[in-house]
């Protein structure tokens, strides 16, 4: 019994992965972030470290693009089909060509996207432009190079005690497509392949005890997946920035008395 | 015979890094991007740094030819252009072609061509010394995975 439950939930781990991949709106259990930044360097580096702390990430290179994405623009609309790729956290680099990641994090909180948090990064150690930012509502400024201890420790605040609130969100919200998901033609029967060989009958008794109990497996898939990804970030070990101060803006702040 | 092959490929490429961390032509950024590769992403570190070498280059060019202009020098420009340079050197751990950057900079904003001119042959310098200390440990990084291919082949 144990055995068969081992191998379901892998299985269903790979359908669902293939479902994220059609239909991203139904997994909003993993963060999503919008990284802007015009330097490619950066935006590399940037997704990996984000990636590599299980988010998921969209980057473009411009303000203007970031606001298209999100249905902003006022000249191109490509609204149809991104309302489900919902954005939990937006990073942009504030020097850019055009718009500033100042004037996006303006004009985001100035519109119906205002609740999306905005991370400010920069290169310049400024206390008036840092000061603006928050003014404004920035949720946090990173000083470049980004690191990856930044990036978990703000995960970590932003979105570790809300991870019960969109659960529980989340299982309401799989109910619906629970259903239509069981008639679609990716949840055949035969077998897809994987790791350990097993009858086409355990599949098929997977499949009806699957449907059954709808409730309480998208929890249990939702946390294996967490946990088989947080294994993977803390396999780094490095000597982290010295944490005195709980935010790196109050460090930054005390660095710039001293002077 | 290979182990011992193994072992001074290891030796070969921590020497280099302490070479060139002694030198403060790499700093502890360039770690940071060797943390963030692994199985899922085992060229991660070469794939940044070849995307960085391509767009100094074009930078490089761009200041070149903006500073080869005699007539009018957009200093401006040179600015912005450096801005992108001290970004993308830091961004990797590239210490010393970003001060030198930052000191192209300064002498970019004060309109001072002789200074700018100084300053990047500097870079070029210090740019060519990092493209080729990473070339060449990137080599001895392959050499060593192919070493290890060997040693501990894939049993079927």
């Amino acid at each position: 019994m144990a055995r068969n439950g081992v191998f379901s939930r892998r299985w269903r781990a790979e359908k669902m992965e293939e479902f994220d991949n059609l239909c991203p709106s139904f997994y909003s259990d993993e963060v999503h972030v919008l990284a802007v930044d015009d330097s490619l360097v950066d935006r590399k580096v940037i997704e990996r470290l984000l990636k590599i702390t299980s988010c998921r990430v969209t980057t473009v290179d411009s303000g203007r693009r970031a606001l298209q994405f999100l249905g902003l623009d006022e000249e191109e609309t490509y609204n149809v089909g991104l309302d489900g790729l919902k954005v939990d956290l937006i990073i942009t680099d504030y020097c850019m060509p055009g718009m500033t990641g100042y004037e996006l994090l303006k004009k985001i909180k100035d519109s119906s996207f205002r609740e999306i948090p905005v991370v400010i990064m920069s290169s310049e150690n400024v206390l008036t432009r840092i000061d603006r930012c928050l003014e404004e509502g920035a949720e946090d400024f990173l000083l470049k190079p980004v690191k990856l201890s930044d990036v978990k420790r703000l995960k970590d605040y932003m979105f570790s005690e809300d991870r019960f609130r969109t659960e529980a969100k989340a299982m309401n919200k799989r109910k619906l497509p629970e259903t239509s998901c069981d008639n679609s033609p990716t949840l055949s029967p035969s077998p897809s392949p994987s790791p350990s060989p097993s009858p086409s009958i355990d599949l098929s008794s997977t499949l009806s005890s699957r449907s059954s109990s709808s409730q309480s497996s998208p929890k249990t898939l939702s946390s294996s997946l967490s946990t088989d990804s947080s294994t993977h970030s803390t396999g780094s070990s490095m000597p982290s920035s010295p944490t005195s101060l709980a935010s790196p803006t109050r460090r930054l702040k005390m660095s710039n008395q001293d002077l | 015979m290979l182990g011992l092959g193994m072992e001074r490929l290891r030796t070969d490429i921590n020497r280099l890094l302490a070479l060139l961390f002694h030198q403060g032509v790499l700093d502890e950024q360039y770690l940071q991007l060797q943390q963030l590769q692994d199985e899922s992403s085992p060229n991660f570190v070469s794939e940044v740094v070849n995307i960085y070498f391509q767009e100094s280059e074009k930078l490089l060019r761009n200041l070149r030819s903006l500073l080869m202009d005699r007539e009018f020098s957009d200093y401006k420009k040179m600015g912005v252009h450096l801005n992108q340079f001290i970004g993308s050197s830091s961004s990797i751990g590239a210490k010393r072609v970003r001060n030198v950057c930052v000191a192209f900079r300064v002498a970019s904003e004060q309109n001072n061509r002789l200074g700018c001119l100084r300053a990047l042959e500097l870079l070029e310098h210090e740019y060519c010394y990092l493209k080729n200390k990473l070339h060449e440990l990137f080599q001895i990084e392959q050499q060593r995975l192919l070493a290890a291919a060997v040693r501990y082949p894939v049993q079927h």
